[in-house]
């Protein structure tokens, strides 16, 4: 048995901004200042009932928050479990992104910025970026991997509708981990005017506090929520994506306290935690995926948003206390998985959020009659044209 | 003015030294492993370089621009590890000290001690690492001042006035000022950063400050010196090295020597 403490309330990260070991602020000095504003900022607003009121409302009548949690009777029939969906993907822009996008955004206009920079690697962060610009009237600027450009056309192209500069970061792999490159390089060059919307629980100190805060919805709802439909019971078993990790984030920040089995499902390429060792990279401590002298490797997953060789501080965590786990599908299983839901459910999920529907399907036996909530925190418009010429002959 | 109360290492000795003598310093940038980076390092240290920073190359430079980038990523392709790199650096034998420009997880990833010790073993008295602000930096200065490695501290412009001193504080060599709001890389103009950062920092140490990031050229080199004990060259170097190669390095370094060395004309 796992003899390490296992939390059992969410972690708030004093001054040195870590959670355990992981976490930190390893940025350039010039951001040093900006990531100490930051910090005074978040928390000034994060205690302000007015802030919260007015973020709240966006939430409500602009996202279209609360989100539902449908039950999936056909697929948890043919899998013996009671399976529950938390609707992530029927929010304003097709994601939980929007959550913190619209927390940042009202933020950076409380601090007097009047620019936001943004990384995306599937595009859904960067479109509710730029959705959340224009409703806020800020000016905003994209860096996308050029590989991610290419393979998520239809969202650049959205973004470009809404107002957004989307600028190709054609340096190293030239997707997401570079994308956070090109973001902070401009974010030293402009810090003084512009705020840097960071897309997951990830960066130096508070963003991945900040990100999980305002992600934390999820969480809070789900559990309500699944109280009222399951005769006031916590689910057995939460399970995400993760990539950077704020669905995942989201929705456990709900049920740490519970004694509900955690799981993250990581893609095969890009498993941080899964086969990652502690490294130092995007201005944070955590599970890096790197070779002996600390280069960084590439991480390759058919879903450009998981494609990310890293993972947010909060997971590394509760991965080295025991208190979530972490395992694998690979993208077979995850094209599988797509299917599957689709065609039980009638609900086409993001690519990466098809990583959970697989890493349930697989792990089934094992957890038979069991209740499972599964965050599905996408939805899988944006992968269509990219199934299509996976899939096409095989659905003739 | 705060008097600095650590002992001098090697570097910073060597700073002074050329202080009191009048001279402004001058520190050219190498990305190691690149195509001639050793022949770039002699032909800079006989062409007038009062040390030379030696960039370990990093898969994720965030604190660089295009040129340097694009060296790191060649050094990379070219199977340049930071092993590699300090081996070839023990059989260098030129007379102006070395300095390590690295990454923090090149560093942690290695272990901060045997981090430190390698760099004692190959020469190396002095260290940069631009990821690591002083909030981070505890375990590194520790194992570093342990091997005598002096630990380069970078002052930025968005540092408020209370910061600075204690940035200086944990400074060893020299105070590094980054001469403008953005990444390494070639400018048209010397940023009126870059003079200001100087003016702020000589105004309240008597470490050596030497000015980098966005200094591109003989011309900003001595605009910098009006006010800086010195300069780094980084990009301005590489770009050499990478299109033209060693000898250009060299007659580069001369050049910018030639240029701080010659009295301030009057535009009058």
């Amino acid at each position: 048995m796992n003899a390490k403490p296992v939390p059992s309330e969410l972690l708030t990260p004093g001054a040195d901004g870590r959670f355990g070991e992981f976490g930190g602020r390893f940025v350039p000095e010039t951001l040093v200042p900006a990531c100490e504003e930051l910090e005074r900022a978040f928390n000034d607003a994060w205690n302000d009932s007015l802030f919260r009121t007015e973020l709240d409302d966006l939430l409500r009548e602009y996202a279209g928050r609360p989100s539902i949690l449908t039950e999936c009777h056909n697929l948890g029939a043919q899998l013996g479990i009671r399976l529950i969906l938390k609707r992530e993907d029927l929010n304003h822009t097709g994601s939980h992104k929007i959550n913190s996008v619209l927390g940042q955004a009202l933020l950076a206009k409380r601090m007097g910025k009047k620019r936001i920079i943004a990384e995306t690697g599937a595009g859904q962060h960067g479109v509710a970026a730029a959705t959340a610009a224009a409703l806020l009237g800020l000016e905003c600027k994209v860096y996308m991997g050029a590989v991610d450009v290419e393979r998520q056309s239809l969202n650049v192209f959205r973004m470009k509708l809404l107002g957004a500069t989307v600028e190709a970061a054609n340096s190293g792999s030239r997707t997401l981990k570079d994308a956070v490159n090109e973001a902070m390089r401009d974010w030293v060059a402009s810090v003084e005017t512009s705020y840097y919307c960071i897309g997951s629980v990830m960066g130096p100190h508070p963003y991945p506090f900040m990100v999980r805060q305002f992600q934390s919805v999820i969480g809070k709802e789900a559990r309500k929520q699944f109280q009222e439909m399951c005769g006031g019971t916590d689910p057995n078993v939460v399970v995400a994506c993760v990539g950077g990790g704020s669905n995942a984030m989201g929705i456990f920040s709900g049920f740490v306290d519970a004694k509900t089995r955690l799981v993250g499902v990581e893609p095969a390429g890009g498993a941080a935690v899964g086969r990652g060792t502690p490294g130092v990279v995007h201005g944070m401590k955590s599970y890096l995926m790197q070779d002996e002298y600390g280069q960084v490797q590439e991480a390759h997953s058919i879903s450009a948003g998981l494609d990310y060789p890293g993972v947010g501080p909060e997971h590394s965590y509760l991965a080295s206390v025991g208190r979530a786990e972490y395992p694998s599908v690979n993208d077979q299983e995850v094209i599988e998985g797509f299917k599957l839901l689709a065609r039980t459910e009638g609900i086409i999920p993001a690519l990466e959020c098809a990583h959970a529907v697989a890493w349930i399907a697989k792990e089934a036996p094992n957890i038979q009659g069991q209740t499972v909530l599964m965050n599905l925190s996408g939805r899988g418009d944006k992968d269509v044209a990219q199934m299509m010429t996976i899939l096409g002959d095989e659905l003739d | 003015m705060k008097i600095a109360t650590h002992n001098p290492g090697a570097l910073e000795t060597r700073l002074r030294e050329s202080r009191k003598l009048g001279r402004k310093i001058l520190v050219p940038y190498i990305t190691g492993g690149l195509a001639g980076w050793i022949d770039a390092i002699r032909g800079a240290a006989a062409n007038g370089a009062d040390a030379i920073e030696v960039g370990i190359p990093f898969s994720d430079p965030v604190m660089d621009g295009p040129i340097i980038q694009m060296a790191s990523e060649k050094a990379l392709r070219d199977g340049a590890t930071p092993t590699s790199i300090l081996h070839e650096l023990r059989s260098v034998d030129v007379d102006v000290p070395l300095i390590v420009m690295c990454y923090y997880n090149t560093v942690f990833r290695a272990g901060h001690d045997r981090f430190a010790n390698s760099l004692r073993e190959s020469g190396v008295v002095a260290a940069i690492v631009p990821d690591l602000p002083l909030e981070e930096s505890a375990q590194w200065a520790v194992a570093a001042d342990k091997a005598l490695i002096e630990t380069v501290m970078l002052a930025a412009p968005t540092a408020p006035d209370e910061r600075l001193p204690r940035v200086i504080d944990r400074a060893r060599g020299f105070v590094y000022a980054v001469g403008l709001l953005g990444v390494t890389g070639e400018r048209a103009e010397l940023a009126t950063t870059a003079v200001a950062m100087a003016t702020r920092l000589k105004k309240i140490t008597d470490m050596p400050v030497l000015v980098g990031v966005g200094v591109s050229n003989a011309e900003q080199a001595k605009q910098a010196c009006s006010v800086a004990d010195g300069v780094i060259q980084g990009a301005s170097v590489v770009r050499r090295l990478l299109e033209e190669g060693a000898d250009s390095v060299a007659n580069y370094v001369a050049e910018v020597r030639a240029a701080i060395d010659s009295p301030v004309v009057s535009k009058r």
